[in-house]
């Protein structure tokens, strides 16, 4: 079984992000980009299941900008067999990359799909959901679990009721959230062993997919700040304060 | 001319609350008509509380034996067909619409609007990105449906004095059989909901172990609070994952928050944006979470926590 994962690269998540003051967008010029924390997860947990033994290879896939070929570097440092670069200069909507992501499966034919559960930069936590709903296959989203078996996974899916568990057919597309593993780190050696392993680049247009980028972004605007409030000094002053405000 | 179509959140016969909430953003458009979807095995318990929700218009049923658990797979299809006739489709920015309402938009060839926190025209919203540290105004085309999931923190529940009528509705799309319901894991408890609850005590890494969560247990129970938490207490596994609030948790608006031993990063900080009154409760003096409280009590919460519970 061959195991594809969403290996997008996004502003890193310590970044403080700034809005530019004329509303155009948000500053990216020399801010540390790394891979989405949520893909980075994805990833190792394709490794690790490939390390058991349950899949053959690990293909990371990651639609971005040419200058991406570090990033994916480290996807194949970290363990992946293989990367596709498909090369996009303008930001791609989910659904436009879900209709990109089918056509890569319809060549590689997968027998898992693992992304992360939503991008950061994005936020959009669509491009899973829409690709299965695409190919026509069982999608988990939110895994915090995942087990092989033959041609079917249990996954675990963290749900604001608990914790829910989905019988799926292989193939399918299943997200992942924060708690399904700790992500290794990159060792020295690694990286140049990185450096041989193959990376398919192929140009967005080349895909032959129709964009649907039909959503439009017409202002970036920073959030409404909360105030700072008051120190109190002790338990009595808090108390005191809450009561003032029928909060207590 | 607005038309919105709202797929009901529901679990064992009850409505969730973020229906209500998903009404208020349909209420901002001005809609002509406010329709809510319950697709269910057995949903007449659902459509009557749904059909209570002032300003919804007609609430839609449909049963089906394969809808017994919402799998989004097999609940969308179904959607998708109901959608017809209406312009927008609305669900919940919860784990049951976030996986449900992008399949939704992919039936229907179009982008989706995630976490809508404002109306600014009917195709025109407001949402988060960057774990809210920017808010964008996004447009969507006028000759397309709208699909986008409701940000519920952002939104009062609507009112409970509505007598929409409800009608039946058959649906025929073919549904998958490749996804099975194995089980549900809940936390059992008498607690009030974190999504939904006025007040709300949350603990941090800094509780140190599952058995000195109690005393904020102990505290919330005395307020009628929920209880909440930081990743790094649900990851340290003090408390279920359930309780998480922040980006990748739960986005709660309740009157008032108390944070106990939580640091106040960027990422548990977006969940707790819209809350009332935020009080904060750390040793360090220059924790961030103190950037953005109301009322800020330096000290040791073991000590904070329990005299607090008797002074109130
Ligand atoms: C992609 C991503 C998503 C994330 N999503 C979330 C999310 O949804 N929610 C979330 O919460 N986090 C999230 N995080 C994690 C987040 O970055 C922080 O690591 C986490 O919130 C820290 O939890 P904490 O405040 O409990 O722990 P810490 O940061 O370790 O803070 C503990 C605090 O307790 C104080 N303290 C210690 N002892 C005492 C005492 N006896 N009395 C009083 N105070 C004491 C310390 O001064 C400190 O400020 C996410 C991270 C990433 C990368
Ligand atoms: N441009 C991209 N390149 C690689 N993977 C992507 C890309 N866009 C989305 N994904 C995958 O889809 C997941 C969800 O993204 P989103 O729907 O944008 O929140 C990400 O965590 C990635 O795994």
């Amino acid at each position: 079984m061959k195991i594809l994962v969403g290996y997008k690269r996004v502003v890193d998540y310590n970044v403080r992000i700034q809005v530019k003051p004329d509303g155009s967008g948000v500053v990216t010029d020399g801010v540390k980009l790394s891979a989405n924390p949520f893909d980075d997860i994805a990833l190792e947990e394709a490794l690790r299941i490939r390390d058991k033994g349950l899949a053959t290879e690990v293909v990371v896939v990651t639609m971005g900008p040419a200058d991406c070929q570090a990033h994916i570097r480290n996807g194949l440092a970290m363990g992946a067999n293989r990367a596709i670069h498909v090369v996009t200069e303008a930001a791609i909507q989910p659904l436009t990359a879900a209709r990109a992501f089918l056509k890569l499966i319809e060549k590689e034919q997968p027998g898992l799909v693992l992304m992360g559960k939503q991008a950061i930069d994005d936020d959009a936590n669509q491009t899973g959901q829409m690709l299965a709903t695409l190919w026509g296959r069982p999608q988990a989203t939110f895994a915090g679990a995942i087990a092989i078996d033959g041609g079917k996974a249990q996954v675990t899916r963290e749900v604001d009721a608990g914790l829910e568990i989905l019988d799926i057919d292989l193939p399918a597309v299943v997200t992942v959230d924060l708690r399904l593993n700790e992500p290794r780190f990159i060792k020295l050696p690694d990286i140049m062993k990185a450096k041989s392993k193959p990376l398919e680049t192929l140009a967005f247009a080349d895909l032959g997919v129709e964009s649907a980028d039909f959503l439009e972004t017409t202002h970036y605007a920073p959030p409404a700040k909360r105030s700072k409030g008051v120190m109190v000094k002790d338990v009595a002053e808090l108390v005191a304060a809450l009561k003032n405000k029928g909060l207590v | 001319m607005s038309r919105v179509l709202i797929i009901a959140e529901h679990l064992n016969g009850q409505l969730n609350g973020a229906t209500a909430r998903c009404v208020s953003c349909a209420a901002a458009l001005n809609a002509d008509a406010i329709d809510v979807l319950v697709l269910s095995d057995a949903g007449q318990s659902v459509a009557t509380q749904a059909a209570k929700i002032s300003g919804v218009s007609t609430v839609r049923v449909s049963d089906n034996a394969a809808n017994a658990h919402a799998i989004a797979q097999v609940l969308a299809p179904q959607i998708a067909q109901a959608a017809a006739g209406y312009s927008h489709v609305f669900g919940p920015s919860t784990t049951f619409g976030k996986d449900l309402m992008p399949c939704v938009a992919a039936l229907l060839g179009v982008g989706q609007i995630s976490d809508v926190m404002s109306v600014e025209s009917s195709h025109s919203f407001k949402r988060p990105i960057y774990a809210g540290n920017a808010i964008i105004t996004v447009n969507a085309p006028a000759d397309k449906p709208v699909v986008a999931t409701v940000r519920t923190a952002s939104w009062p529940a609507a009112g409970n004095d509505g007598s929409a009528g409800i009608e039946p509705l058959s649906l025929s799309a073919p549904l998958p059989a490749h996804t099975r319901f194995v089980s549900l894991q809940q936390g059992k408890s008498d607690r009030p909901d974190l999504q939904s609850a006025g007040k709300v005590v949350s603990g941090g890494r800094a509780l140190g172990s599952a058995e000195n969560f109690a005393i904020v247990y102990s505290l919330a129970d005395k307020l009628g609070a929920a209880v909440g938490a930081s990743r790094a207490a649900v990851d340290a596994g003090y408390v279920p994952n359930e309780l998480q609030v922040g980006q990748t948790g739960k986005i709660i608006s309740p009157e008032l928050y108390i944070a106990a031993g939580i640091s106040g990063a960027i990422q548990h900080l977006t969940g707790i944006k819209d809350a009332g009154t935020i009080v904060a409760i750390n040793k360090d003096a220059e924790a961030p979470i103190f950037e953005v409280a109301d009322f800020g009590l330096v000290g040791d919460l073991f000590q904070i926590l329990p005299e607090l519970e008797k002074s109130i």
